[in-house]
């Protein structure tokens, strides 16, 4: 890619028109929002942002709780920004993160504020229209003391083409003093787009981040490890990965934690589900303070002798008081399973597609509505492409 | 109501069951007994129609149809229903997911759940974590909702307290008369029995089930094959009192 990477180009800031009114978007665009988790009827009530290529389409919110403004209009309203600029991701860590430094500047920026929990969740959507160019993101998102927000992030691009394409975006997450961050992705892509997501997060005393990751579609090649540092006693977080990897797909998805003040916790779930691409998991957890816990947890269905899936768990103990722990399995759907699901009359078909359901959202507490919905519409296409 | 002539079942090539018959009646209800490993949990299966337990010898009738090469959910459409000893733990699907897919939509299971004390797991993954008491509790609700006429149950008190047994029997004989249910209380249990509809066939090691549940009539298994048949009562005691080493000396090969 290092080479495809210079070749490709950046659209400019004003090729899209800005959008007042999100009923007036292109229908076809419309069905891929609605596809990466975005939902437009709520609109503005929730707050959303909306960018298209290099261009911001749309950004406005009702909500007083929680502010969401474009990078650029962010950055002439505060002028500390930079105490939140590139500290959670360094600027040369790859020559992705180097892109998005070259071409700064543009991406969303929300400050949920002190004390207050909003409602609604604030929607964002990265959309990639042209292909054979690149888009890069640079998000900031600061939780106040004690507040609370939901985010949802969907990722999406136009009806496939043969040109490739390239996503890179960072994002910086501040999670303040007994704040708490829901921010859940989904994914969209097509077969030709290559995504590089780079997140750095930090959480203060008794602050809690929670992390969704849905990646159903067909997609070139994603690769992210975002990483956490607890800076503070008692901060929590949990990273919980829903990833299915048709044929043509190279998912390569993990996790690092830092548990680095006393009392720290974490929990990483991912489950991976192949029906002929690559899934890698990773997943790190650091315990370097007192009492600190982590726990670590894969779970694998290979429905196809095409797919493979290959898990990476990393721990690393610095401590004797701490706790970490991780499991990890990987095979088919059980037989004995699908004939006790047989023995209370569903059909094979029918046992099947209940156990890959059940699999995909076992275990992940509290999964906002919209991502149940997204799993419940993809587990018929699963079926069709394994079987 | 069922026929099974002269059955052969192997698991991974090992004869199991041999050249089993036996006939059961609209109605009718047989105890099996036998040690571990005789094969009574094998013909369940094999009725059930599990895969790995492979028909290589006879035919099975139900309701004058061969089901001998049916999938395990015709069985079940056709009014098999069993009630398994271990059933697996499926991760992400509840008990109540389940019996909603199963059961009849129109039904309200509500009252049935109560009886049976299923709050506590209806909303649990199957089988996940579930005590002895649950598992047998949640297989009969199971049960009940796919409403069969051939019952098929495989140790329904094993691991079971003296409380959850009486609650487990007294359900399973309700589940048999249920048609008879309003005129319950006018009738005998004699004339309770004969109009019985619902068939089946209990496996059980202590008889207990067997003071809730009237069985008509007990087949030994030993090794594969039917050694010895007769009233439920006379065959208890006397595996109690002299092993079945004493059925293995009178083996009549029925």
């Amino acid at each position: 890619m290092n080479k495809k990477l210079e070749m490709l180009t950046t659209e400019k800031k004003d090729e899209h028109p800005y959008q007042e009114d999100l009923s007036k978007l292109s229908a076809a665009d419309k069905k891929r929002m609605i596809h990466a988790g975005i939902d437009l009827d709520s609109g503005d009530k929730s707050g959303t942002f909306l960018m298209k290529d290099q261009s911001i389409v749309h950004c406005n919110i009702a909500q007083d709780s929680v502010e969401l403004l474009s990078m650029e209009d962010a950055s002439r309203k505060y002028d500390n920004l930079d105490d939140y600029w590139w500290k959670l991701v360094a600027p040369d860590k790859d020559q992705y993160t180097k892109k998005v430094k070259e071409n700064d500047g543009q991406g969303y920026f929300i400050r949920a504020k002190e004390g207050q929990k909003s409602i609604f969740p604030v929607q964002t959507c990265l959309y990639l229209e042209h292909s054979g160019t690149v888009q890069t993101v640079h998000n900031v998102i600061i939780a106040e003391a004690g507040s609370e927000v939901d985010i949802i992030t969907g990722c999406t691009s136009k009806e496939k083409s043969n040109q490739t394409s390239a996503h890179l975006g960072v994002s910086e997450i501040y999670v303040k003093k007994g704040a708490k961050v829901t921010y859940s992705m989904i994914h969209n892509w097509d077969e030709d787009v290559k995504v590089r997501p780079r997140t750095g997060v930090r959480i203060e005393e008794g602050g809690q981040f929670i992390s969704n990751y849905i990646s159903m579609k067909a997609v070139k090649d994603v690769q992210m490890n975002p990483a956490a540092h607890h800076v503070g006693k008692d901060a929590s977080s949990s990273f919980n990965s829903i990833l299915v990897a048709p044929q043509g797909a190279h998912l390569d998805i993990g996790a690092q934690v830092f548990l680095e003040a006393e009392n720290t916790s974490t929990e990483i779930v991912s489950k991976a589900l192949t029906t002929g691409g690559e899934i890698i998991s990773r997943g790190l957890i650091s315990g370097q303070g007192l009492k600190a816990r982590g726990h670590l947890e894969c779970q694998g269905l290979v429905l196809s002798d095409k797919g493979r899936i290959y898990t990476v768990p990393e721990l690393d103990g610095r401590l004797s008081d701490i706790d970490l722990s991780h499991e990890a399995a990987v095979g088919k759907v059980a037989q004995d399973e699908i004939e006790y699901l047989m023995a209370r009359g569903l059909t094979e078909d029918q046992a099947i597609s209940l156990i890959v359901k059940g699999f995909l959202s076992a275990e992940i507490k509290g999964l906002p509505e919209i991502l149940e919905k997204e799993i419940d519409d993809n587990v018929k296409k699963i079926e069709k492409d394994a079987f | 109501m069922l026929k099974i002539n002269n059955l052969t079942v192997e698991i991974e090539n090992q004869k199991i069951l041999k050249n089993i018959n036996i006939d059961i009646k609209t109605g009718e209800i047989v105890a099996l007994f036998g040690p571990n490993g005789s094969g009574k949990t094998t013909l369940l299966m094999a009725l059930m129609g599990y895969d790995k337990y492979d028909i290589t010898e006879g035919k099975i009738f139900f309701k004058g149809k061969d089901i001998t090469n049916l999938s395990i959910d015709e069985r079940v459409k056709m009014g098999i229903g069993m009630m398994f000893q271990r059933p697996p733990v499926v991760k992400g699907v509840t008990v109540n997911d389940l019996i909603n897919l199963a059961g009849d939509v129109e039904t309200d299971y509500s009252q049935l759940s109560n009886q049976l004390n299923a709050d506590a797991f209806l909303n649990r993954y199957l089988n996940d974590g579930f005590s002895g008491g649950e598992i047998k509790r949640s297989e009969l609700l199971q049960l009940i909702s796919l409403q069969p006429d051939l019952l098929l149950l495989d140790e329904p008190e094993s691991g079971v307290d003296v409380e959850n047994v009486e609650l487990i029997g007294r359900t399973i004989n309700d589940l048999l008369h249920e048609n008879l249910i309003i005129e319950k209380n006018g009738l005998t249990q004699k004339q309770r029995h004969e109009k019985r509809k619902r068939s089946g066939f209990i496996i059980t090691h202590t008889g207990h089930i067997l003071e809730y549940v009237n069985a008509d009539r007990a087949i030994v298994f030993i090794d594969g094959h039917i050694v010895c048949k007769g009233n439920p009562g006379e065959v208890l005691n006397m595996i109690k009192e002299n092993g079945f080493e004493e059925c293995k000396k009178c083996d009549q090969r029925v």
